[in-house]
């Protein structure tokens, strides 16, 4: 029998394999680098400690794109986490119809970050774009929306929260589906108002939905990219950045191929230690019925 | 009596048919709204797609005239075409390389619990949660050292790296479902570990490798981070290259109405099976996140 257990085990060599061989070990070379003073082509690479550790704390652009980030994630997962609750809710009760409208409410989820992105900026564009053509129906003034740093930041949380409420909404619907209805039948003859109902009873039942798509969302708002290149590039002058565009800004721009990597490394404890804690948070609040 | 007794009660009928017809009024506004909102950025993309480069009146208003030279630019130039075929070529791919690798793990993960084996289990957990920029300077420099720059296999393989997480867990959770008596009357009657998966658990593993496959084909065509940087060469482009493309150069006022068309050519593959297969998205959604 030990010999057949070994054997299985085989079974899971090429798959450790290939993620060893293009995930860790990059992981563990970028951490190495992280350590150099490096341009990424030449031959000349320069130990230098930790200082691009230390280069990068007192860095500004850095500092932006770092709490930038945390903006992204933040605000898109507020964003997602109450329209998907709001949505499932809504979907929840039957009337004719309801198929279509999840159906659309899901459909950004499908299209890809980067196109997105591109679909927005007819909405945003300074000339002839959907808002401001809007706003001068009503005599006003056009605004350049993704030129300003602060409206800017504004749109790509916004969009981001826009693209992937479908994937919330869905995951609460599955968690309202799995609520027994004895529950609330119970509370409605208590005389409960619909307040109560939703903060007493639907909303503890809910927390493991909960748990599972604000980690979700906050470690996919952490790593967002795509949708920056789209929207702002990460501009105006670098104010937009999170720190996946500021890495790939560092490396093949800049071509600080050290710096870029410490930033990356950076950026892979943060997200560890933020999932580490909403799980820890959400372990300790498991309701049991 | 019956007049009496009838009388409050078809009363009552009417009470409660009213208020539900109000309620459903309510319904249908919320309804409306979600589909402007939702539907208003796709809308402008179809709208755009329909228009003369020349043309600019409100990305509201469908235009007056039938103007499908976008498309037939789009479907001419080649680009498009081969950008559709490296697509399809570097997605099946990833898929086929995720679900075959993928099952085949999980097999092991979830039949063998020893030390050794929750321990290889959490490197794949592990592996979930690394960023794909985390690791871009390792990973550019690893592959440029192979040659790797300009070919499709470096974005296969990375791309099936950063999916076997999830189809490992995926199918490691639906076998513990799998009652293990099965198996071990296989082994009784001689089979190998290789046969007793192939006979035994490969087969009950189809709709699991359904969701798997649609979720992960969904990604592989969007996916953007490491096509950019390692499919530098126009003829190497994948859909989503093309688009960056088009919009790309279209910030000095070039054409974004050919962008729009490229674009939608690009998608409606996704969203016609989206809308066809649609229990098959829901049901990956539902399974990614149940941890």
């Amino acid at each position: 029998m030990k010999k057949r257990k070994i054997l299985q085990n085989l079974m899971y060599l090429p798959a450790l394999g290939l993620m060893i061989a293009f995930i860790v070990y990059p992981l563990f070379r970028g951490f190495l680098y992280s350590f150099y003073k490096w341009n990424g082509y030449s031959q000349n690479m320069t130990f230098v400690g930790f200082k691009n550790y230390l280069d990068m704390m007192g860095n500004q652009f850095f500092r932006i794109a770092f709490w930038n980030t945390v903006l992204y994630a933040v605000f898109s997962t507020l964003l997602q986490e109450v329209l998907g609750i709001a949505f499932a809710l809504f979907l929840n009760s039957r009337f004719k119809g309801r198929i279509a409208v999840r159906t659309v409410i899901y459909l950004p989820v499908i299209i890809s970050a980067l196109l997105i992105g591109y679909m927005m900026t007819f909405l945003f564009q300074y000339h002839y774009g959907v808002f401001n053509e809007i706003l001068q129906w009503f005599g006003m003034e056009p605004i350049d929306w993704l030129r300003d740093p602060g409206r800017g930041r504004l749109i790509i949380s916004l969009v981001t929260g826009w693209h992937y409420t479908g994937s919330s909404m869905i995951i609460f619907m599955a968690g309202l589906q799995n609520i027994p209805d004895m529950y609330i039948e119970a509370a409605k003859l208590d005389g409960a108002t619909k307040w109560q109902l939703f903060s007493r009873i639907t909303l503890p039942l809910l927390q493991p939905a909960v748990a599972s798509t604000v980690l979700l969302n906050m470690v996919g708002g952490l790593k967002i990219y795509d949708s920056i290149v789209s929207l702002t590039n990460g501009g105006p002058v670098q104010k937009t950045n999170s720190l996946s565009t500021l890495i790939s800004y560092t490396y093949f721009t800049s071509e600080k191929a050290g710096y870029a990597s410490a930033i990356g490394m950076f950026q892979f404890v943060f997200i560890f230690i933020i999932s580490f804690f909403i799980n820890r948070y959400f372990a300790g609040k498991e309701v049991e019925y | 009596m019956d007049k009496i007794k009838g009388h409050p009660e078809s009363l009552g009928k009417k009470i409660q048919e009213r208020n539900k017809k109000e309620k459903v009024w309510w319904k249908y506004t919320v309804s409306l709204v979600i589909f402007v909102i939702y539907l208003l950025p796709i809308y402008v993309l179809v709208v755009m797609s329909f228009k003369e480069k020349t043309d600019f009146s409100s990305r509201l208003l469908l235009p007056d005239y039938l103007y499908l030279d976008n498309y037939i630019k789009a479907l001419k130039e080649g680009g498009f075409l081969n950008a559709l075929k490296n697509t399809c070529f570097v997605t099946a791919l990833t898929v086929g390389i995720i679900v075959i690798l993928g099952c085949m793990a999980a097999y092991p993960l979830s039949r063998n619990r020893s030390r050794l084996n929750s321990i290889i289990k959490s490197i794949c957990m592990g592996v979930m949660m690394i960023p794909s920029l985390s690791i871009l300077v390792g990973v550019y420099t690893e592959i440029v050292s192979m040659n790797g720059v300009n070919c499709f296999w470096p974005v296969i393989v990375i791309g099936a790296a950063f999916g076997l997480p999830t189809a490992i867990l995926l199918y490691s959770n639906f076998i513990n479902s799998i009652p293990s008596s099965l198996d071990e009357a296989a082994a009784l009657d001689g089979a190998s570990p290789f046969k007793t998966f192939w006979h035994v658990i490969l087969p009950q593993l189809k709709p699991v490798t359904a969701t798997l496959v649609i979720q992960q084909g969904v990604g592989a065509w969007n996916n953007f981070v490491y096509p950019s940087y390692f499919l530098q060469k126009p003829a190497k482009y994948t859909l989503v290259l093309l688009i960056r493309q088009y919009f790309g150069t279209a910030d000095s006022g070039s054409n974004l109405n050919g962008a729009a068309a490229v674009a939608i050519l690009s998608t409606l593959p996704i969203v016609v099976l989206y809308i066809f297969m649609q229990k098959y998205f829901i049901q990956g959604q539902i399974d990614g996140a149940v941890k």
